[in-house]
């Protein structure tokens, strides 16, 4: 009998102890948070004052930044850096920033720390993300902290094809960080051989045709060796998809998100353009066009133009053995551009004066010189216009025009695919693109089908 | 006496009760309660067009029966379990049947064989994605070199699922090799010796006395084959995103998108339990079915 007792308490104590290292495990998650309820707490008493916390290390206010990186480079350091800047210029606020994946897992990372009750102050997110965000109740709207801040003239700085995404009805939900458009990669030295303005890309859809079938080569066999032109259909063609609807008409979605305009006769156009591009003219590859192994291809010289982010400029002006130019996206009716990237948010389930410091820093981050800084450094396109005007962009600008093609496109941009159940949406018309790339549908099957998809998923939201 | 003797296998039983208390502690918090919590919450709709989940009864199971893509991810999922599980095996029971000698430099032969195992699939998934690019991609190379068309691997409905197949394969077949070599090792010598002086030949031997011991291995590892052709969806996020139009989707990844794209939890749910009642059955029958025919020396 003792030894049961015995026993019985040994095996007590090991299982508390598991339970206790099991708990203490959940805890480290969210050490910081619970920290940093703690010091809100104190706070409450003194919060408005913040001379008087920036003198006592105490009453430091920390916020988690949940962050991801989409591009090359070593960003974690630079992100840090910001960080640390931040706190030298404001002692009462310390940013913890908190790398967090690709996008898709910052969103996931994010969504489950808003479930948990456990959200954070401040993240980067998919412009795109904003319904998603709105229907999960998770973000606060900033009008009345711009209104503070400068109202109107600090949020008309920010370039209007970026804002798009971050308002809607009459409301600002998101400030632009790192964003991006898509633009026209060509070879020069291409160009040249093939008797073509070394200096301007394409300018029009009949051009691209044109300028792609003297661009590319074939050997003796009748196999090509270079091709005219590549447009990139894994992943996300929806994307890419946009900017030739734009060139040929209007954006894909309504500005509420709860509609989209897929089946027009102008985007069965362009997605014919596609399909022609890769089966009449054979200027492209048939069949889908991975998006991660495009820039390489037009490096290693397989293709002469090409249509990417501008985030990848950085890349391809470190690797490309050739001289190389950035255009506008070739347009049709009119030049068209969706924009890309991810916006800061604040969120909902934290104190007020978090919020309010989480705002501080977006503002300290958003200034002319940071945001000229961080597009230097990233490649994405500064957010704001008054980011152009600084002595730092010029010089870079001066030394690299093809870090302005972006800006100047801006002008013809809109707003990236974003809708209600953005994901499902997202399916229906990627799926659809991809059955008619390769030949599994007719341009108006596909669109129609993706259009009927899209309709009842929105439709609860009608 | 015989009280006594009761009394006793009480206290052995509490005692092996008590030392399996930590494990089902654990077994329960973060296995069965999150099967339970799935299982009831696949009876719920919970999106984001509504703030709050609404029972729903089995209308998630009825939008599955009509959901094509699930149809066509359940078709793939099959295909891609009968294209790795055979090769995969086989080609490790003959990497194991090659490398269980006493040769020299042996070692080296075991570490080339085991090293796909060792990367991660991500790291993979990376690397093969330039083996299958277009033009310059290492096989297209060799087509090339052999003045045959260049292959779009990924980028085609057609050839895509085969492409996953091949890298699959490629990477499991080490690892059942490690198995199978553990089982070969374990197999007595004498028993091989003495049906040679008997005269038969090697396959006899391999037929009549080395593949029925080995058995039990080959019981393993295909319960290991099998889940992982459930489990392996990492190279989809990197090569093909489930595409072109869903042609190398599978079952994990469409509840990965379904979850974490659409947040469609109540949907997802709904797919795990069909993911979870298969593998169950899976289980049974490997274990109550091809168990019986299993003899264990």
């Amino acid at each position: 009998m003792k030894k049961i007792v015995s026993l019985l308490s040994i095996i007590a104590f090991v299982s508390m102890f598991m339970l206790m290292a099991c708990s203490s495990e959940s805890a480290t998650g969210t050490e910081s948070n619970s920290d940093s309820t703690d010091q809100t707490d104190n706070n409450n008493t003194d919060t408005d004052n913040q001379e008087a916390d920036a003198n006592e290390p105490e009453e430091i206010i920390e916020i988690d930044w949940y962050y991801p990186i989409a591009v090359g480079g070593p960003l974690t350091q630079v992100i840090e850096k910001m960080a640390d800047d931040f706190h030298a210029d404001f002692p009462n606020i310390k940013v913890n920033p908190i790398y967090t994946g690709s996008y898709d897992e910052t969103m996931t990372r994010t969504q489950t720390a808003v479930q948990g009750n456990n959200a954070p102050e401040l993240a980067v997110l998919l412009s795109t993300e904003l319904y998603t965000l709105l229907d999960m109740d998770a973000i606060i709207p900033l009008d009345e902290l711009i209104e503070d801040n400068g109202g109107e003239e600090f949020i008309n700085d920010f370039f209007p094809a970026f804002l798009e995404n971050a308002q809607t009805g009459g409301s600002t939900y998101g400030i632009p960080f790192q964003r991006s458009t898509i633009v026209l990669y060509y070879n020069k030295e291409a160009f040249e051989e093939a008797g073509l303005d070394p200096e301007k890309g394409p300018e029009n859809w009949d051009e691209l045709v044109a300028y792609a079938e003297k661009l590319t080569q074939t050997d003796g066999n009748g196999n090509v060796e270079r091709w005219g032109v590549e447009i990139p259909t894994s992943g996300f063609p929806y994307w890419l998809f946009q900017g030739f609807a734009l060139q040929n008409g209007k954006n894909l979605m309504s500005d509420d998100g709860k509609e989209v305009y897929f089946d027009t006769p102008e985007n069965v156009e362009a997605l014919q353009l596609w399909l022609d591009l890769a089966h009449e003219y054979n200027v492209m590859p048939q069949d889908v066009i991975d998006w991660a192994t495009v820039p390489s291809d037009f490096i290693e010289e397989k293709t002469a133009m090409i249509y990417h982010t501008t985030g990848n400029l950085t890349n391809i002006r470190n690797n490309a053995g050739f001289e190389f130019g950035v255009s506008f996206m070739p347009g049709n009716k009119q030049y068209g551009s969706p924009t890309g990237g991810g916006n800061f948010y604040i969120f909902k389930d934290v104190p007020e004066e978090k919020q309010q410091a989480a705002w501080e820093f977006v503002k300290w981050v958003s200034e002319p010189e940071r945001a000229a800084q961080w597009s230097i450094d990233t490649g994405y396109v500064a957010v704001r216009e008054s980011a152009y005007e600084t002595e730092l962009m010029a010089a870079y600008v001066e030394d690299f025009p093809q870090a302005a093609v972006a800006r100047d496109q801006l002008e013809f941009a809109s707003a990236e695919l974003s809708t209600h159940q953005n994901g499902r949406v997202y399916k229906a018309i990627n799926d659809n693109l991809q059955a008619a790339v390769v030949g599994q549908k007719t341009p108006e099957e596909a669109l129609k089908d993706a259009q009927e998809e899209a309709d009842r998923i929105l439709a609860p939201f009608n | 006496m015989r009280k006594k003797w009761r009394s006793n296998q009480l206290k052995v039983n509490i005692y092996a009760w008590l030392l399996l208390l930590p494990s089902f502690i654990f077994l329960f918090l973060f296995t069965y309660l999150p099967i339970f919590q799935t299982l009831s919450l696949s009876f719920y709709r919970a999106d984001l067009s509504i703030a709050e989940p609404i029972f729903t009864g089995l209308e998630n199971f009825r939008l599955l029966m009509e959901d094509k893509v699930f149809w066509k991810v359940m078709t793939n999922n099959a295909i891609f379990a009968l294209g790795t599980i055979p090769l995969s095996v086989g080609i490790g029971l003959i990497m194991a049947l090659m490398v269980n000698r006493a040769i020299r430099g042996i070692g080296w032969v075991r570490t080339f064989f085991f090293y796909p195992v060792v990367i991660p699939m991500i790291a993979i998934a990376n690397i093969w994605l330039f083996i299958y690019t277009p033009s310059y991609g290492l096989i297209n190379q060799v087509l090339g070199f052999l003045q045959l068309p260049d292959i779009n691997w990924l980028g085609s409905t057609s050839t895509v699922m085969i492409a996953m197949i091949i890298m699959v394969v490629w990477k499991e077949a080490g690892f059942f090799m490690i198995f199978y070599l553990a089982g070969l090792q374990n197999i007595s010598k004498e028993l091989s010796e003495s049906a040679k002086i008997d005269g038969a030949s090697s396959l006899m031997i391999f037929r009549k006395i080395t593949f029925p011991l080995l058995m039990p291995t080959t019981l393993f590892v295909l319960i290991i084959a099998v889940t992982n052709s459930f489990k392996l969806v990492d190279h989809l996020v990197i090569m093909t995103q489930g595409g072109p139009n869903n042609a190398s989707n599978l079952l994990l990844y469409y509840i990965y998108e379904t979850a974490f794209s659409y947040w469609d939890q109540g949907y997802a749910a709904t797919l795990t339990v069909v993911l979870l009642v298969m593998m169950l059955v899976f289980a049974v029958w490997q274990f109550f079915g091809l168990d019986r025919k299993i003899h264990y020396s």
